[in-house]
């Protein structure tokens, strides 16, 4: 039901991010869903009041790259992910390393919630960890 | 060459309302860069939302934000709605009008207020906020609640406003009408005002699009996007136009506040003027299922709501982007090369919201 979707891939993933600044598209944000085998991450471009995504399938385990070497506005929800979700995105602009919006004290990567992927409370080892 | 230094800004200080720390690069006084450290007031709202259904998502929705609550219930519900297929009815979608405005005026007072402390004159943060109590009355009074409303739900409103109470929104904006004609050209006209906010935090248009700014901060800066233009809710019968200033500083942003202050009085004068007959609300009985992406202006500017459902009473995802999480960056372009006595009203300036930020 989303509209303006077009699947892209980790390798072509800057040249499609770029080819969108010179036609006047507006950075919005970026998604992750969380899909079992794979993580969604939608890329939001707004012109003209409409919406145009980019959806990429990542496999767990794969890095992101950064697009915030394009977009600067991009590594604030680039680190959100980084925590939420424990992907690691490669070229940040700006890393937190996992402690964007995370304190040491908080559950590690708390939006992953499939089975294989667990959440580990700080301090505990990853054998204690709770799958949910 | 002079040597770097690098201050906290934060979180806790008198000027910021929220918990946000600033680390600012400065030489001597002027500021290098900053870099924003957030995570002091995050919940995890996007998690919990998952673990309950759809239904008690609405309320838990609204607690992202003590100040926008019901423009969160009602983007959320949108989005509900159009996974669903309903469409609200007429009366509710000027109820919402009238309601989410309503939370523009005292958001925009609570805003306004807050910079007029922040640059030292509490005799007009105190008035300013003294009027906004009014708008707080008149949300009590339609909802029995100040803030958090609770009345927009999937499928249109839980609750009508009848007569009497539109005829005491009236009579209310009258009042407040009044005071802000007293209040307004204080805070666009006098000198010592001018001198904190002409010129201070200036963010250029072609910055501004890059960053991705939005809301008033966005406006300010001579970008023309306003979401209520699009026509959700009632809005496409109501004729809103964006309020566009073009100087990009602190001031601007004010003026566009001020404006759009007297332009949710016309709305909601327009929407009373307007409002049918009819029921409220619409039944139904399915599930959400599929993806939807939602946007709604709130005072700070665009929201966002990305929902996946299942066809079951949970949602396998809810994503909120709020206004001032698209604001940090160019809060930080606003902050490099100001004098460190402006950071504040700098900051302020946004109408920054932690709490939304962080969720």
């Amino acid at each position: 039901m989303i509209n303006n979707v077009e699947n892209i891939t980790v390798d072509n993933l800057l040249d499609k991010v770029a080819s969108k600044l010179p036609l006047g598209f507006r950075f919005v944000t970026m998604t992750c869903v969380d899909c079992g085998e794979h993580f969604d991450i939608l890329y939001h471009f707004d012109k003209n009041y409409e919406l145009t995504n980019f959806r990429l399938g990542l496999k767990k385990g794969e890095p992101l790259p950064s697009i915030s070497g394009l977009i600067f506005a991009a590594l604030v929800v680039e680190n959100e992910i980084q925590d939420l979700f424990g992907i690691k995105v490669n070229g940040l602009a700006l890393d937190y390393e996992g402690r964007f919006l995370l304190t040491e004290t908080a559950p590690e990567r708390p939006l992953c919630r499939v089975p294989g992927v667990m959440i580990v409370e700080a301090g505990k080892p990853a054998e204690a960890a709770e799958v949910k | 060459m002079a040597k770097n230094t690098i201050i906290p800004f934060g979180p806790q200080h008198p000027v910021l309302p929220e918990p946000i720390q600033l680390r600012l690069v400065l030489d001597e006084e002027r500021v290098v860069s900053a870099i924003p450290v957030v995570g002091y007031v995050h919940r995890g709202l996007e998690k919990l939302a998952e673990q309950k259904d759809f239904l008690q998502d609405t309320y838990l929705i609204e607690r992202i934000c003590g100040i926008c609550s019901f423009i969160h219930s009602l983007t959320y519900s949108m989005g509900i709605e159009s996974m669903m297929g309903l469409t609200p009815p007429p009366r509710a979608q000027y109820l919402r009008v009238i309601w989410s405005e309503l939370h523009r005026m005292h958001s925009h007072l609570l805003a306004v207020g807050l910079l007029a402390d922040a640059f030292g004159f509490e005799n007009l943060f105190m008035q300013l906020w003294r009027t906004r109590e009014h708008i707080m009355d008149a949300m009590e009074a339609t909802t029995g609640a100040r803030v958090m409303l609770g009345t927009c739900c999937p499928g249109g409103v839980r609750k009508d406003i009848d007569p009497e109470l539109l005829k005491f929104i009236l009579t209310t904006l009258v009042t407040v009408e009044k005071e802000m004609d007293e209040q307004m050209p204080v805070l666009l006209n006098d000198y010592s005002v001018k001198q904190r906010l002409c010129g201070v935090g200036i963010l250029d248009k072609q910055t501004a699009y890059e960053r991705g700014a939005v809301g008033p901060t966005a406006r300010a800066s001579g970008i023309a996007m306003d979401l209520r233009t699009h026509g959700y809710a009632a809005y496409g019968e109501l004729a809103v136009e964006p309020m566009v200033e073009t100087d990009g500083d602190c001031y601007a942003r004010t003026k566009v506040r001020v404006r759009e202050l007297y332009q949710s009085i016309s709305i909601i004068r327009k929407a009373i003027g307007q409002i049918p007959a009819g029921p409220i609300n619409v039944p139904f009985k399915t599930k959400p299922d599929g993806e939807v992406i939602m946007r709604a202006e709130q005072p700070r500017g665009e929201v966002l709501y990305y929902l996946k459902g299942n066809g079951s009473d949970m949602l396998e995802r809810l994503r909120v982007r709020t206004p001032t999480f698209a604001n940090i960056p160019p809060v930080l372009a606003m902050l490099a090369g100001c004098e460190l006595a402006d950071v504040g009203v700098i900051v302020i300036s946004i109408d920054p919201c932690i709490s939304c930020t962080e969720r």
